[in-house]
């Protein structure tokens, strides 16, 4: 327990420190018509607009926990396709490296026109793309890059590929599975709620932190986006405990900070 | 020659012509998918045209898969000959160009956007590694930074800028704001990559270079920048792209013309008039996207993959 | 019956045996040259030589890892793809290949997991083998919570675990300490003799070789060859044979046989 506060400590330190830097500096200051308010502000109309805030973030939540899901099953499935085959890890990967390099968000309003803007299923897409990659990258690197040693024991025992595949592949993989969800988790968020912002629900919070934005309630959007933050970092935290339950033999890996 | 020296020359030759041919094989794969991928929305759109009627019935149409009518999809050759055609009526200009210049401006907002947030990155990196205690305290704000959504506030940013930054000596325009918003999304896989590889220096060299009583400054720029340039390129080709999409978000966002970012939502609004715009233009930023990484690629080539004898390229 | 006694009956034949990596191509290597070899069972042999001699290569010839170019291995009266498939052989290398997400009982259990056996006969077994290499309390531990010394007597462990009648070892003591080596060398000293097993033992370390074996095959490289079958007999091996003249004897004998073999080139 000591050593969680311990390893804690900073990052509560210079957290405080900034939220107090950042609440004075704006109370002294005062500039005119400044776009970031304070911290006590927007925690203020946070609370003033809880329920239509939650609302959106349910919404938004569905979007980003759907489209992570499946991501992460078409990322995963894709992978041990790709790693049975050695030719098609050749092939595909470096294909879905360079097809990471389009700008995903792009494709929002191509969704939009084919399943129409007030469809989830739009948005669900570009979730699951954004997703998908990382958890394909990343697990067919962990699936294909076992050590030779290990290979070439498994070869001494007779052990046929898929026994190889679960009992060397799988587990040397988890690891950097775990890595890529936490970059997925993020990614799914933020990717649901700028989705939202090219056509989506009204009550969600793309929408709502834009339009609030649009009118000048800066507060307010940015009590959202709060409540987008925490979202991410629910998400990052729940996939950092599943990594600890599924990899117990890594050293304690910090929950944060990867 | 001893015959070592010759064999390790053939084995680098050798090495050399792989490497090629493994780059070779991936253009052609991907120029393969690209065809596939037409195929099949093709191949699709016939599908879709041979049941025309019984479309509307199924359940699965229009909400996993698309229509497939010409407004929904439209047919790959019409998108093609789109590029040639002048948008506006009263110039000649083609699409393409119209398109080619957009992409430049949101080019140089990523650009921009990529070198600063590259020095910020780096600079941090280099901060975090002086001190573990900087490093434990930042870096869960560096991770949480990356979850705000950002873009979202984009007119916010664009607004500020005009406002509050009229002291600089230059005067700031709109596509400056959306270089920040690239910039802030850049920086973040810098740091972090940038500390993992500076860090990554052996601790045995570490100590060689203490011996030789180095200053920190010379461990530094001689032995831990060297030894993250790999971790600090992966981190590149990823900030390549994150920083062409936080352009492109942010022009949108912050309403700012000029950019791919407009051209698109435009045409998005417009989209009943000329479906095929739109997926031209959508086209052209994925082509800026890997247009961005295949620079950084090319720098990493330059810099770093040629520079290894004998290296194996995986 | 102790393993120092030979048998009549032989383990390994290895027959005009060649090995060419790359014909054909600029980077063809020839690592091994018409070897012919007979291993009697039971015996402790070791194969030492200069890098690039085709110890290890010959090593994994003999494990059907790999196959030769000309030539025929017999291992255990069959070819050695069927030894491989029989599960006759059991081998260990120099990075111990434990896999890291099991604990030590869960490596040791590895290959009874792949063979078939029951649960409870698997826990047994590793019980055992624990016991053997004298590491009793450390079943649930993970490997990174073990020393190389002992990450290696785990993966010896796990090599004799399915009883397999010969043992293949490619330098698994290379990346330890003097000391634990040493040590190391007397525990699988101990274990030849209480199972009787053959052991081929691939070494860069000629003391190592003279104080393990009954028999010091010398390689040279380019191409691999075998330039020198030196016979050990010092009997009982303790911790006073290694300061024994017969033992100084032996290792001057090894290592002239490996000078001989590189002033002739």
């Amino acid at each position: 327990m000591r050593r969680l506060i311990r390893s804690a400590a900073p990052a509560i330190v210079f957290g405080v420190v900034g939220l107090t830097l950042w609440e004075l500096v704006l109370a002294v200051a005062e500039p005119e018509g400044f776009v970031l308010p304070r911290p006590t502000e927007i925690m203020a109309s946070f609370v003033e607009n809880f329920s239509v805030i939650w609302t959106a973030t349910l919404n938004t939540g569905y979007i980003v926990v759907t489209g992570l899901v499946a991501g992460v099953i078409l990322g995963v499935v894709w992978a041990l396709l790709v790693s049975r085959f050695r030719l098609a890890d050749e092939m595909l990967t470096p294909l879905a490296i360079a097809l990471n390099a389009i700008p995903i968000i792009a494709l929002a309003p191509i969704f939009n026109a084919w399943y129409g803007l007030l469809s989830p299923t739009s948005n669900q897409a570009i979730v699951v793309l954004l997703v998908f990659f990382p958890v394909f990258v990343n697990t067919t690197k962990g699936l294909t890059g076992v050590g030779a040693t290990e290979l070439e024991l498994m070869h001494s025992y007779a052990a046929s590929k898929w026994e190889i595949t679960k009992m060397v592949r799988i587990p040397n993989a988890l690891p950097l599975f775990f890595t890529s969800l936490k970059i997925a988790s993020s990614l799914a968020v933020i990717g649901a709620i700028v989705a939202e912002y090219f056509g989506g629900r009204q009550d969600a919070l793309g929408q709502f932190i834009v339009q609030n934005a649009a009118s000048s309630r800066y507060t307010e959007a940015w009590a959202a986006v709060v409540a987008g933050s925490a979202m991410g970092i629910i998400l990052y935290l729940v996939s950092g405990g599943f990594e600890r339950i599924a990899t117990p033999w890594r050293p304690d890996v910090d929950a944060v900070v990867q | 020659m001893t015959t070592r020296e010759e064999t390790n020359r053939a084995a680098a030759r050798l090495e050399r012509k792989a490497a090629t041919r493994r780059g070779l094989r991936r253009v052609v794969v991907f120029l393969v998918f690209l065809l596939v991928l037409s195929l099949v929305y093709t191949g699709y759109k016939a599908f879709g045209e041979a049941v025309d009627d019984a479309q509307t019935d199924w359940p699965v149409v229009g909400r996993v898969l698309p229509r497939t009518d010409d407004l929904t999809m439209p047919p790959i050759s019409d998108i093609i000959v789109e590029f040639g055609e002048p948008p506006q009526r009263n110039s000649s200009k083609p699409l393409g160009a119209f398109i080619a210049e957009a992409a430049l401006f949101t080019f140089r907002e990523a650009a921009f956007g990529f070198l600063f947030g590259t020095l910020l990155g780096l600079s941090l990196a280099i901060l975090m590694l002086r001190s573990r205690w900087i490093e434990r305290g930042l870096s869960p704000y560096l991770v949480v930074s990356q979850t705000v959504p950002l873009v979202a506030i984009a007119p916010i940013v664009v607004i500020w800028g005009s406002k509050s930054l009229g002291w600089l000596p230059f005067t700031w325009e709109p596509w400056m704001s959306v270089a920040i918003i690239a910039t802030y999304l850049t920086f973040f896989p810098v740091a972090m990559n940038g500390i993992k590889g500076l860090q990554s220096a052996h601790p045995a060299s570490m100590e060689l270079m203490r011996s030789y009583a180095a200053s920190r400054r010379q461990t530094l720029i001689k032995l831990q920048l060297p030894a993250s340039l790999p971790y600090l390129f992966a981190a590149f080709k990823l900030a390549a792209t994150v920083a062409i999409v936080g352009a492109i978000v942010g022009e949108i966002s912050g309403g700012v013309r000029g950019g791919l970012g407009r051209l698109i939502l435009d045409y998005a609004s417009r989209y009943t008039t000329g479906p095929s715009r739109l997926y031209a233009s959508v086209l052209g930023a994925a082509a800026l996207g890997i247009l961005a990484v295949g620079i950084v690629t090319l720098i990493e080539y330059v810099a770093v993959t040629r520079r290894q004898e004998g290296h194996v390229a995986r | 019956m102790t393993g120092i006694e030979a048998h009549l009956s032989t383990a390994v034949q290895i027959d005009a045996v060649s090995k060419t990596f790359n014909s054909g191509k600029p980077n063809e290597v020839h690592a091994l040259d018409n070897i012919s070899l007979d291993i009697a069972d039971g015996s402790f042999v070791s194969l030492i030589g200069p890098s690039g001699c085709g110890k290890s290569t010959l090593l994994r010839l003999m494990g059907a890892l790999t196959h030769p170019t000309d030539g025929t291995v017999t291992v255990n009266g069959k070819s050695a793809d069927l030894a491989r498939l029989d599960r006759d052989y059991g081998m260990a290398f120099q990075t111990s290949g434990l896999f890291e997400w099991r604990t030590v009982t869960q490596n040791i259990e590895l290959p009874l997991q792949l063979m078939g056996w029951e649960k409870q006969e698997r826990k047994a077994r590793a019980a055992e083998m624990l016991d053997l290499v004298k590491l009793p309390e450390f079943g649930d531990h993970f490997p990174r919570e073990l020393s190389g010394g002992m990450q290696q007597r785990v993966a010896i462990a796990r090599a004799l675990s399915f009883r397999p009648s010969i043992l293949l070892m490619d330098e698994p003591f290379g990346a330890l300490d003097e000391m634990t080596r040493e040590h190391m060398q007397t525990e699988v000293l101990e274990i030849w003799a209480r199972t009787g097993k053959t052991i081929v033992f691939v070494t860069h370390s000629i003391p190592e070789a003279v104080f393990l074996s009954q028999r010091v095959i010398v390689m040279s490289p380019r191409p691999g060859r075998i330039a020198a079958d030196v016979e050990v007999q010092l009997g009982e091996r303790s911790f006073e044979t290694r300061e024994s003249q017969g033992f100084f004897a032996k290792v001057t004998e090894v290592r002239e046989a490996l000078r001989f073999e590189e002033d002739a080139r």
